[in-house]
């Protein structure tokens, strides 16, 4: 019987490192590539013109690898379980092949059209390409729980096997065995969506800063690995001026858009630092990025209100304000910070913006200044952030906001200062937000403190020509570090005078060894039905002993419950603030009510 | 008919009894229980001979939502869920769906408290959302607060500082309806709020002699003379928030007179409402005379000003335990905090200027003996006068947050080096705070 194969790209645009392309093309007669998209969704998504545009260039890349081949991308316009039937009668495929979707509403979508196929005789073959380890593995070697801290992610990773290695780029001698005939229409039935088409107006719109596709994947990664030789520095850059702007060796949207295999660059860094540091083996910190990156999908892949504070495990419930003006000054670079208003400016113009500068206005818009839910920082990263994967982009907000993942909250970036320290010529601030190009450098991040005179000279009066700061930054911090005092006390149940002890410590550190390797069954398949229920963020908050008067009803939120934790750790004994807890306090506690 | 009219004799029966020990209460239950069981099939049992003392321990913790949901079960439980001990703590949160992500307390359950449980209420607190609407509303709830007594108010503004927004007027006539009628107050919490100085006199007049706690930090409408009758009157007053323009010597020594109490914290929030506003200073005769009449009481300071503003702060001894600088403050600054904070015990640094603060830290490291909680936010530091600084502080240090970001490599440590040298020092496992790169 012919096997007729058709693989669906969705997560992985390319021809490199793409297993179930590879079983696609196995021992198959015919193969089509498909991408499926809906036109009509495309204006009403929360997607923005620079995400289309790379994702269309994506397309067209892989287009034209395929034409090497003598073979085609075929976009097909409408919803997934609505195209498959057609496509399935209408091309007697026999197979089909995609790559293991970890985010939940993937999980869910795939999970329909495999069911679909089935009643079809359809074989599926799915095989996990997006991310560099197996996720359901590091969540069930964590417990069955996925590691909070970052740090117990490392650790449970540096036990694991090194990621699978990457395959080859798919050969011409594979593609022949499968030639499949175009048709003559294939560009009226088939062709890649133009931004037009999807609803984008797109006279005067600048050149893409970011190119999309595979090929501009691959010629980044050289680039990116020469620089790394050339600095001599593996680990850590510090952030300047430079480290602001788009560099041509910039990764990441490719590694959302699947242009680049994360295990590709894996392995390159790896063989990279063993070729130069002399075959020692590398340290974590390497792969930072990648690294945080998998953090994220596991955190999210078992937990579908992962996007939402509501329904959210692993989220504090903080009481943010809901300010839709507020939100759009942000949003569009309207704050009076110009620090801020130039790094949204950024980021609506290229779609790219620097990790440090995401630190700054996340801040801003959550516990810093604006006091406005993360959440609606996060839609808007979804619209215009080039490399904005779901999981990514939800965990990295609750990370800034923190609304999880147990961070000290007292460092608030401060909307002057940290740029002035990141930037201390306000060029970036010229570039992004011209109209203050003529201010001295000393009033450019705070032109509301500039005399009249000098404000006049620079052609740009506060309050007039840009806006004034929508905010009092003293102010505002003041009564915001409270609101998340408040917040966090009440989860840890400490009232005492600390500010660092207010955030609970990490229980997840203190818990016993994880289960060994060899006592768990390495039966997790890539579709794992029963999802382990979620620890509540409850769970790991550990309650501390009330030190002041302060005693008024804070009901314990429900679930809360004393917790004895067992303090054995990896390396050191951990000694837990509730154990030790300082003579001190003791001493000041009062009975009394 | 029978088995039913038993299980309502022997539940009397326990209620009447409710002075009896919970051991001997528990066995009696365990009885009636076991007896329930023979009498009758299982199907039958009744869980309303429970005794009111193991229901109402049941129902302390349960959520008001579930309370509600168990009273509906039976008389019995729906006469526990009424019992006084459960309406003693409230908390009133007033949202609107406009403007806030929380749930409100419903409107009747609010009614029905003002009417049944008002008399009840001791411990009450108020959440309101960033709107006016809700303020407001709780100022209405608080003028119907007039038959009962409460020991501890809490006005709470989870997101901007609604209370301010409220006719001022209203605010007080509110609040005075709980002065008035409450006439043992023992703590008080309204931060952020328009009270004044003639309503802090009517709290005086009737709490004095049961204040303890009063936190007023941000309140404008507030002199320092308000507060120093405050202080003059409720001699037993242990803890006190307020910010900086309010202090004064007079207030220090009125709280460190013989007839006051121990004080325990004072905290104080440093914040200048406009760029070059001038500090007053505080004279360490004052701080001296407050640490010899307390000498275990906790200063708490948070600062939020500009790095030019500092110049009346930290130039002599000051007995203050926790530091926040909310803002980038200078090296020259943090070194003179090394030099004058001998009580220090929690140090906050959000922000520095561009240069390391290495010999800034090792200084507080010396004289700071008391150190044992440390954060640092934008503030570079070598990894080597890091460690040193850890190292001569010791395990005492139980709280030791930096970001991983402005440690600055040197020929001594690396990144990767410097998380097993500072636990060595620390005695248990320690790493920088890290940042997401994305």
């Amino acid at each position: 019987m012919a096997v007729n194969s058709v693989h669906w790209f969705r997560k992985c645009l390319r021809l490199h490192d793409n297993p179930a392309l590879q079983e696609a093309v196995n021992a198959a007669h015919t193969l089509r590539c498909v991408y499926i998209l809906d036109p009509w969704f495309a204006g009403a998504a929360n997607v923005g013109i620079n995400r289309w545009r790379f994702l269309g260039e994506a397309l067209e890349d892989l287009d034209n690898s395929l034409k090497k081949f003598n073979s085609r991308l075929f976009v097909i316009r409408g919803q997934p379980t609505d195209v498959f039937p057609r496509l399935f009668k209408e091309w007697k495929v026999t197979r089909l092949t995609f790559e293991y979707d970890p985010e939940p509403y993937g999980k869910e979508r795939d999970g329909a059209i495999i069911k679909m196929a089935q009643e079809f005789g359809v074989e599926t073959v799915v095989r996990n390409s997006h991310t560099l380890y197996n996720l359901d593995r590091i969540i069930e070697m964590n417990n069955n729980s996925p590691p909070l801290t970052f740090k117990r992610f490392q650790t449970i990773v540096s036990r694991l096997e090194l990621p699978r290695r990457p395959l080859p780029v798919i050969t011409q001698q594979q593609m022949e065995k499968c030639c499949t005939k175009i048709s003559e229409n294939h560009e009226q039935l088939y062709s890649i969506p133009s931004l037009e088409e999807l609803g984008f107006r797109t006279e005067r719109l600048p050149p893409a800063v970011w190119r999309g596709g595979e090929s501009e994947a691959l010629d980044r990664l050289n680039k990116h690995l020469d620089k790394k030789v050339w600095v001599a520095n593996l680990e850590h850059s510090r952030i300047n001026t430079c480290s602001l702007y788009a560099s041509p060796t910039g990764l990441s949207p490719y590694l959302r858009f699947g242009c680049l295999s994360c295990r590709v660059l894996y392995y390159n860094l790896r063989e990279l630092y063993m070729k130069l540091r002399k075959h020692s083996s590398p340290p974590p910190s390497l792969f930072g990025q990648l690294l945080w990156r998998e953090f994220f999908y596991t955190a999210a892949t078992n937990n579908p209100n992962f996007d939402r504070m509501e329904g959210n495990p692993i989220c504090v419930q903080i009481p943010w304000d809901q300010n839709p003006e507020a939100l759009a000054k942000w949003a569009e670079g309207r704050t009076g910070f110009p620090w801020i208003d130039a790094i949204m400016t950024q980021l609506r113009q290229e779609g790219w913006i620097h990790h440090l500068a995401r630190h700054a206005v996340a801040c801003f818009l959550t516990r810093g200044d604006l006091w406005i839910s993360w959440e609606s920082g996060m839609k808007v990263f979804e619209e215009l952030l080039l490399d904005a994967d779901w999981s990514v982009n939800a965990g990295s907000w609750m990370w800034l906001s923190c609304s999880a993942f147990f961070q000290q909250f007292f460092h608030c970036y401060c909307p002057v200062g940290f740029g002035r320290r990141t930037d201390p010529s306000g060029d970036y601030i010229r570039r992004y937000v011209p109209i203050l190009k003529d201010y001295p450098n000393r009033y450019i991040y705070e032109p509301w403190n500039a005399p009249e005179s000098v404000q006049k000279a620079a052609n740009c009066v506060v309050g007039v020509d840009y806006p004034k700061p929508m905010i009092n930054h003293a102010e505002g911090s003041r009564l915001n570090i409270e609101r998340m005092k408040q917040v966090y006390q009440q989860l840890s149940h400490y009232r005492g005078l600390s500010q660092l002890a207010s955030v609970p410590t990490i229980q997840e550190e203190a818990e016993p060894p994880m289960t060994d390797e060899s006592q768990t069954s390495t039966s997790s398949s890539s579709s794992s039905s029963s999802s382990p229920p979620h620890p509540t963020v409850m769970d790991k908050y550990k309650p501390k002993r009330p030190t002041s008067l302060d005693l008024f009803p804070q009901l314990p939120p429900a679930g809360t419950q004393v917790c004895v934790c067992v303090c054995v750790s990896i390396c050191y004994v951990h000694v837990c603030l509730c154990v030790c807890f300082r003579e001190r306090e003791r001493e000041r506690e009062l009975g009394c009510v | 008919m029978c088995s039913r009219m038993k299980r309502m004799k022997g539940s009397e029966e326990v209620s009447s009894s409710s002075s009896r020990s919970p051991p001997e209460t528990c066995k009696k239950v365990r009885k009636q229980i076991c007896e329930a069981a023979v009498s009758t099939d299982l199907s039958e049992r009744d869980w309303a001979s429970l005794p009111q003392e193991l229901l109402l321990h049941i129902l302390q913790y349960l959520p008001l939502l579930d309370r509600a949901y168990a009273s509906q079960v039976c008389r019995q439980w729906n006469q526990a869920f009424h019992m006084p001990e459960l309406w003693r703590c409230f908390e009133f949160e007033l949202n609107q769906p406009a403007s806030s992500y929380l749930k409100a307390t419903h409107p009747d359950l609010i009614k029905q408290i003002i009417k049944r449980h008002s008399n009840h209420l001791q411990y009450v607190s108020f959440k309101v959302d960033s709107s006016t609407e809700s303020a407001e509303a709780a100022c209405d709830i608080l003028s119907q607060l007039v038959n009962c007594s409460l020991k501890t108010l809490g006005l709470i503004s989870t997101a901007r500082p609604s209370f301010m927004e409220v006719p001022k007027s209203h605010f007080i006539s509110a609040l005075t309806v709980v002065f008035v009628n409450s006439k043992s107050l023992s703590s008080l919490k309204i931060d952020d709020t328009p009270v004044d100085d003639p309503s802090l006199k009517v709290l005086v007049a009737n709490n004095s002699d049961t204040l303890k706690l009063l936190k007023m930090s941000s309140c404008p409408h507030v002199s320092p003379a308000g507060i120093l009758c405050v202080a003059d009157q409720c001699h037993g007053l242990r803890e006190l928030a307020l910010n900086y323009h309010l202090l004064s010597d007079e207030l220090l020594l009125a709280l460190s007179s013989e007839k006051h109490v121990h004080l325990e914290h004072l905290r104080i929030d440093v914040v200048s409402e406009n760029p070059g506003q001038h500090f007053h200073t505080i004279k360490k005769s004052s701080w001296d005379a407050m640490v010899r009449h307390s000498p275990k009481f906790n200063l708490v300071m948070y600062f939020f000003l500009y790095e030019d503003e500092f110049g009346p702060f930290f130039n002599e001894e000051i007995p203050v335990t926790h530091l926040y600088f909310g803002r980038s403050v200078s090296k020259e600054v943090l070194g003179r905090v090394g030099l004058h904070c001998p009580r220090l015990v929690e140090l906050v640094v959000c922000a520095n200027g561009l240069r390391p603060l290495d010999e800034e830290l090792i200084r507080i490291a010396k004289h700071c003996t008391q150190l044992s909680a440390i954060g640092l936010g934008e503030c570079e530091v070598s990894c080597s006068a890091f460690v040193e600084f850890v190292k001569m502080c010791g395990r005492r240090l139980s709280q030791l947050s930096i970001m991983e970001e402005v440690l600055i490599p040197d020929h001594k440590y690396s990144l990767d080096e410097i998380h097993w040298e500072v636990s060595k020092h620390l005695g248990r496992v320690w790493f920088p705070d890290m940042m997401p790169t994305w």
